[in-house]
């Protein structure tokens, strides 16, 4: 491989040390030498002493840091890996020591919302785009980096730290900044396509979120693979039409970001969402689903913002307006696949 | 009667270079055919990268040949040079005759062949400025105007030879003309006007100079060339010629070159991003991106090509909007905006002015009544960043950014096509927002505007063009209505003047009913058939459902159909 060339070149940076972080981090480690951006002291010292972070071992090419100023300064590259939540707070750190030179290239799959003071998601009269921005409008909206692109695919972190096989997708305007994205991911095990169409792709990484809640509530239900095939390629449905929406093109749901992605969160036990999905059909309610667990689970708030574009949009989303119901609403999953099954609409494939 | 103004508060503006020959035009024109052929040697190396192999060369050369003969044959302008039919006559002949010889051979005749017709393009393009024609022109422009002006507004004999009036009690400039001044000495200016009548280039031309800017260079359609009165203004102006039926690469290339270099060297200049007149009445939606990616390229050209210890020229972007209560061709060009998109059918650029059409219709414009406002916008870096008045490109929080960071990878500045093309979008979208930001709305646009959504209401199943069949005669909207519309419409564009997404003029203020009368006296004033007027019983008719759409048109965009 090429990394002893790139590694006299300058490091690239890794903000948050989340999951999906700090497996990026060290999937870059393989090419190149990383800075880490942790908020938390302890996380830091913890991972300079012990290597370990999160269940993982960290390569010894990461050195992890709390300065944002030393980051940006140092490096051109940087992937900012931060829970859609405090996506913006966090940009507006950054953003006074980034140059336009940098490049960006997130790996967040969430969306970010602002609301007049004192408004809800719920309360709010509409939703529609200008009030949702995916996490690339957020970083063009805060600073002044322009090359920008986002990290989307079927990447369970578990099993890329275990350096099983797989892909993902770096979708950008810039062929520069795929180009990049190429060059400092990818290793034998782990193949990089590239992407033109950045918000198809960011949409959906985000959307697929919601999907696999349900199939989480499917499994929880103790269905088999009929009832997931079928899930899946409605959901699939579902959000072309709701990304078409939000403007996205339809391509990029049929890819490795897309469909790709898509699979593998609908069928693994190790995924957030769908774990979310499987507890509540077993009968446990949100509020105590998100007690027990420190992580994130993007899905939750993206089937509320969704919901609402829906809405705004008049784009039919049954699927997710029936888990918003069980989220929110207190149906039960047997009463919402029951009213899904029954739904009336069975055209196969209309938007090709 | 009219709406009083308030007081016009431009003042003569000192010019900010003293003598002509320091002007950059002037350079450019003195060093005219040096000039030329850089650019006929820089746009021959662009061809021949894009067209890389001998077949791909010949191919393009044959191509441009036939192209180049069949407009020679179908569509001859008087502008165009007498030797044209030989020189492609010749050209074909030494293409042809390349048949069954030499790979090498074939590549240096070739070769030479693109370079001889990369020469010529480059000198038909190139303008010829001349200080004393400017003069000259500058003089009798600025005397007659001033004789009409008086001659007309003030009612008493020998008016005619006074100055109590002039140009500028008629054309408002506001805006951002002191940063403006100041940009032009520190970098050069890209001035980007809104494009909606062929009196646009003159009215600009007029600009510039009260501005006390240099002149700047500009792309002229050739059509305009073919009135004589048009031309000799353009040729003393620093107008280089833009042919819009040649599009063959070779000229597309040298076209392009020309403008990229004579930014490159410092020329101020000006162009219609919008390429041509705006057809439908709207402010520009899309821009033409082949000329806007012009300057992203000549800056980043300035910051790789200049050397260490000198500073770089930098590049300044200002939009400027151009807001009429009458567009002489409005039409003509609605006409043609209909018929392209209500049939699928393409009418070809013609112009049925000639010099005394236009002669009368600046005699009619400048003796009525007719304001007109030329809003300069905020100057913009090549990226679209605002800039402050020392040319420090600014982000949204008011930190400087370097505009050469745009351009680095690994720290050196780089070529990047694609980044660029990329740029040039985002560019575009900048100005066209900044279009909307800065249009000032006239008295004249709010009637029509809202005249013809209240028609539009009434007749719910009607789409446009069912709604334009319409025979005018028998349709009516009633003075209340009408005033309530008007009244609900002007209080959206107060609100969006205060978050700063549009301007009105000063005449839009005051009493709602003194504003419709002035929008009614106004709005396409010398139409041989009145777009809006008020009937014997004072409610509101329209003659022309057509031009009525066209004015209505300038408020498109800005969500404002749902407060009528």
């Amino acid at each position: 491989m090429t990394s002893k060339s790139l590694s006299d070149d300058k490091p690239v940076a890794v903000i948050g040390a989340g999951n999906f972080g700090s497996t990026v981090a060290n999937l870059l480690a393989l090419n190149r030498k990383v800075l880490l951006y942790a908020r938390d002291q302890k996380v830091i010292d913890r991972i300079r002493t012990t290597r370990e972070h999160r269940g993982r071992r960290m390569h010894d090419n990461i050195e992890p840091t709390n300065d944002m100023a030393f980051v940006a300064d140092s490096c051109d590259v940087i992937f900012p890996i931060v829970p859609s939540e405090h996506f913006r707070s966090m940009m507006r750190h950054l953003s006074p020591h980034l140059h336009p030179y940098h490049i960006l290239i997130h790996g967040t799959k969430g969306l970010d919302i602002t609301l007049p003071p004192g408004q809800t998601v719920e309360s709010v009269r509409k939703l529609d785009r200008s009030q949702v921005k995916t996490m690339s409008e957020v970083i063009r909206e805060e600073s002044v980096a322009v090359r920008v692109g986002c990290l989307a695919g079927p990447n369970l972190s578990r099993e890329l730290d275990a350096g099983q096989p797989a892909a993902t997708v770096v979708a950008s305007h810039f062929n520069e900044v795929v180009n990049i994205g190429k060059r400092l991911l990818r290793n034998d095990r782990f193949q990089v396509y590239g992407n033109n169409d950045m918000v198809g792709v960011e949409l959906a990484g985000v959307l697929k979120n919601v999907i696999a809640i349900a199939a989480g509530a499917l499994s929880g239900m103790g269905y088999g693979e009929n009832a997931k095939g079928l899930l899946i390629s409605r959901g699939m449905v579902e959000m072309i039409y709701l990304g078409r929406a939000l403007g996205g093109n339809t391509t990029a749901f049929l890819g490795v970001a897309g469909v790709g992605d898509l699979v593998t969160t609908c069928s693994s036990s190790l995924s957030r969402n769908y774990t979310i999905g499987y507890r509540l059909a077993q009968g446990e309610t949100l509020k105590d689903i998100l007690a027990s667990t420190d992580e994130v689970a993007e899905g939750i708030n993206t089937v509320r913002i969704a919901k609402k574009c829906a809405d705004h949009y008049k784009v039919r989303a049954p699927i997710t307006s029936k888990l918003y119901q069980v989220l929110f609403e207190d149906l039960t999953v047997k009463q919402a696949l029951n009213y899904l099954m029954r739904y009336p609409l069975n055209v196969d494939i209309d938007f090709l | 009667m009219e709406v009083v103004e308030k007081k016009n508060k431009n003042k003569q503006y000192k010019p900010i270079l003293d003598s002509i020959p320091d002007w950059p035009v002037y350079q450019l024109s003195k060093n005219r055919k040096e000039f030329i052929e850089e650019v006929a040697k820089r746009s021959f190396a662009h061809v021949k990268e894009l067209r890389p192999t001998t077949k791909q060369l010949t191919d393009e050369l044959e191509t441009t040949v036939y192209r180049e003969q069949q407009r020679i044959k179908r569509n001859r302008w008087r502008v165009d040079p007498a030797d044209e039919g030989r020189f492609w006559a010749t050209v074909k002949e030494e293409l042809v005759a390349l048949a069954g010889k030499s790979a090498e051979e074939t590549q240096t005749k070739a070769d030479e062949l693109l370079m001889r017709i990369s020469l010529r393009y480059a000198s038909e393009i190139a303008g010829n400025f001349k200080p004393s024609s400017y003069r000259v022109t500058r003089e009798i422009v600025k005397f007659w105007f001033a004789r009409l002006l008086n001659g007309s507004r003030v009612k008493k004999f020998g008016a005619f030879f006074r100055s109590r009036y002039t140009l500028r009690d008629k054309i408002h400039i506001v805006g951002k003309v002191k940063q403006l001044r100041a940009l032009a000495t520190q970098g050069t200016v890209i001035m980007v006007p809104t494009h909606f009548s062929n009196l646009d280039s003159i009215l600009i031309g007029w600009v510039i100079h009260s501005l006390g800017l240099p002149a700047f260079i500009y792309g002229a359609g050739l059509n305009l060339f073919n009135i004589k009165i048009f031309a000799y203004f353009m040729n003393s102006l620093g107008a280089y010629k833009v042919d819009r039926r040649k599009k063959n690469l070779p000229y597309l290339e040298t076209l392009k070159t020309y403008s990229t270099l004579a930014i490159q060297k410092g020329a101020h200049s000006l162009f219609f991003p919008g390429g041509t007149r705006s057809r439908s009445g709207m402010l520009e939606k899309q821009l033409k991106l082949g000329l806007l990616s012009s300057t992203i390229e000549a800056q980043r050209t300035l910051y790789k090509e200049t050397p260490p210890n000198e500073e770089v020229r930098k590049i300044f972007i200002v939009p400027v909007t151009l807001n009429y209560h009458f567009v002489l061709e409005a039409p003509d060009l609605i006409d043609d905006y209909l018929s392209v998109k209500g049939q699928e059918r393409y009418l070809p650029e013609q112009d049925k002015y000639g010099s005394w059409q236009l002669i009368q219709f600046l005699f009619k414009f400048f003796t009525k009544g007719s304001n007109i406002s030329v809003s300069i916008g905020r100057a913009l870096d090549v990226m679209g960043n605002y800039v402050d008045d020392t040319g420090n490109s600014l982000d949204a929080q008011g930190r400087v950014i370097a505009t050469r960071d745009y351009f680095l990878t690994n720290g050196v500045v780089t070529i990047d096509k694609q980044r660029e093309d990329e740029y040039t979008r985002m560019l575009s979208q900048k100005i066209v927002m900044e279009y909307h930001r800065i249009n000032r709305v006239f008295a004249s646009h709010l009637v029509a505007f809202v005249a013809f959504e209240l028609w539009q209401r009434k007749h719910p199943k009607l789409d446009l063009f069912g709604l334009l069949r319409l025979p005018e005669e028998d349709e009516v909207i009633s003075y209340e209505e009408f005033r309530e519309a008007c009244k609900r419409v002007r209080k959206q564009i107060y609100r969006m003047k205060e978050n700063g997404k549009v301007y009105h003029a000063t005449h839009l203020k005051g009493k709602i009913d003194l504003v419709i009368r002035h929008g009614l006296d106004n709005v396409g004033i010398f139409h041989l058939k009145r777009p809006l007027l008020m009937n014997k019983e004072g409610n509101i008719i329209t003659k022309d459902f057509n031009t009525l759409y066209y004015y209505h048109n300038r408020l498109v965009g800005y969500d404002l159909e749902k407060f009528i």
